[in-house]
């Protein structure tokens, strides 16, 4: 399924009146990109990333989308699997949430289960897997509708770094074989860099954009990349972007 | 063995002690016998009056024990209904609380007038005294869902039914199982009390002994009363292992 295309015009989220969390931020985000989002804490990265979910809306400006309605997938920092259920329930819970037919729904999970390479943990219960395995989980929960928008909250933050490092690979395979848009928001500049195609720094205050940098990295993104002098480079970019701050 | 050492010798200990303990006092003539009735006239009292007392405490289980399940459904209701709005909550929830305060033996003669002698009283006795845990537990589990899940629902559009029942209500469970173990010696306690003054059972043979100055008789059956209390706590013990023991921390 084809990404979905956004636009954003003069957003201002404010939850006191006097401190705006967002004071007037302009953002298009293209269709299909895989775009990070960097900044340090509270300069309303995940207010943005609520907004962009539709799980709360500006108190003015405009965010147009299109197609207007995008199905839309949300990853948070942790997992949230519901511990009652299996890894099989816990990745179609939202095709059970849309109606969709018992058999269909497995049928899609376990697609999506052999994807993020969790095909034969489908029985077990979240309290029986690792954090990177629940995060995996959490990962197939998102992609089993299939979405034209996948947004990310710091996701592998509160993982062990080889851990990360496997999932990151993962999660930019699964955006190249389904052209979906993904926004992920982060504070790790390896992460952003080693990611996206394009990373925006935010300010500290307000939520204007430092920096919209697209990235001159190759598309295929290994674990070797990760010594590569290229991603350095644009690691400082970022780095100098962000200590401006 | 060594189970029966760790868990099952250490509280056997202090009973067997206690009641020599008691034996002894009272065959000494330390302390008299219609004051502090000896462990074994106690048994005898259990044996002679087995018909009576068994009848008794039937009467006085399913008493507790319908009292209870409708503090449990009542009380799940109610916390969900309060869940559900705010000013619903505050409207209702002060008079919830009324439940909590009310002094059941003050008020288990009005309970008579209303509803008569029998059953039915000491039903709504039980009732009255074992229902608010389980609302002001239910509440705060259904309250305390993780608003990263709430959101999740949202963005998959759930309807309020769909996020009560597939993510409120399973959330809560640890702590809906507090409120009815709490809720259950709570029901057995309302039911004796509603026995005292309008019904039959075990409240009403405590009542007709302690007349009669026949100590043994109700020691007899406080020990039966403490006996269902327990068999009912065990019961909603069981039930909450069976339901989380696989996911839930406190049943690993």
């Amino acid at each position: 399924m084809p990404g979905a295309a956004l636009c954003l015009k003069n957003v201002r989220r404010a939850f006191d009146p006097a401190a705006p969390v967002i004071h007037s931020l302009n953002l298009e985000i293209i269709a299909g990109e895989f775009l990070a989002i960097l900044g340090p804490s509270g300069c309303g990265k995940s207010t943005l990333l609520r907004m962009l979910a539709r799980l709360d809306t500006p108190n003015s400006g405009s965010i147009q989308m299109n197609p207007t309605a995008p199905s839309t997938a949300f990853v948070f920092q942790d997992a949230h699997l519901l511990p009652w259920r299996t890894v099989l329930d816990n990745a179609a819970l939202p095709l059970e949430l849309q109606n969709v037919a018992r058999e269909e729904r497995h049928k899609k999970a376990r697609e999506v289960l052999a994807q993020v390479g969790l095909a034969e943990a489908e029985k077990l219960i979240p309290g029986e897997l690792s954090g990177g395995m629940r995060m995996r989980v959490s990962l197939a929960r998102a992609l089993v509708t299939n979405p034209e928008l996948l947004l990310l909250d710091e996701p592998f933050a509160a993982l062990d770094e080889i851990t990360r490092f496997n999932l990151e690979v993962q999660l930019r395979d699964l955006w190249r074989d389904r052209g979906m848009t993904v926004v992920f928001v982060t504070h790790s500049i390896s992460e952003a860099a080693f990611l996206s195609n394009r990373a925006i720094v935010l300010t500290r205050r307000g939520g204007g954009i430092k920096l919209d940098r697209t990235l001159t990295l190759p598309a295929e993104r290994t674990n070797t990349l990760r010594a590569d002098p290229r991603l350095g480079e644009e690691m400082s970019t970022l780095l100098e972007a962000m200590e401006e701050e | 063995m060594n189970r029966f050492k760790s868990v099952i010798l250490p509280p056997l200990v202090p009973l067997v002690a206690i009641t020599a303990l008691a034996e002894f006092i009272v065959r000494k003539g330390i302390v008299k016998s219609y004051l502090l009735p000896a462990p074994s006239s106690v048994l005898r009292a259990i044996i002679e009056n087995w018909g009576e007392l068994t009848r008794a405490i039937l009467s006085t289980s399913a008493s507790a024990l319908i009292g209870f399940l409708l503090s449990t459904v009542v009380g799940i209701s109610a916390a969900i209904l309060f869940s559900s709005s705010r000013p619903m909550q505050r409207a209702f929830y002060p008079y919830a609380v009324f439940f909590q305060t009310v002094p059941i033996i003050a008020i288990a003669p009005l309970i008579v007038i209303w509803l008569g002698y029998g059953m039915r009283t000491v039903v709504t006795a039980a009732f009255i005294v074992s229902i608010f845990p389980v609302i002001a537990n239910t509440l705060t589990g259904i309250l305390s869902t993780d608003p990263a899940l709430r959101d999740l629902f949202r963005l998959y559009g759930a309807s309020p039914m769909a996020t009560l029942f597939k993510l409120r209500l399973p959330a809560a469970l640890p702590q809906i199982f507090t409120g009815l173990r709490i809720s259950s010696g709570l029901a057995v306690i309302g039911a004796i009390v509603g026995e005292f003054i309008g019904g039959q059972g075990i409240g009403s043979v405590v009542d007709v002994a302690r007349t009669q100055q026949r100590v043994d008789k109700v020691f007899a059956a406080v020990l039966l009363a403490s006996a269902l209390g327990l068999a009912l706590f065990a019961l909603i013990n069981l039930a909450s292992f069976l339901t989380l023991r696989r996911w839930h921390a406190s049943e690993k």
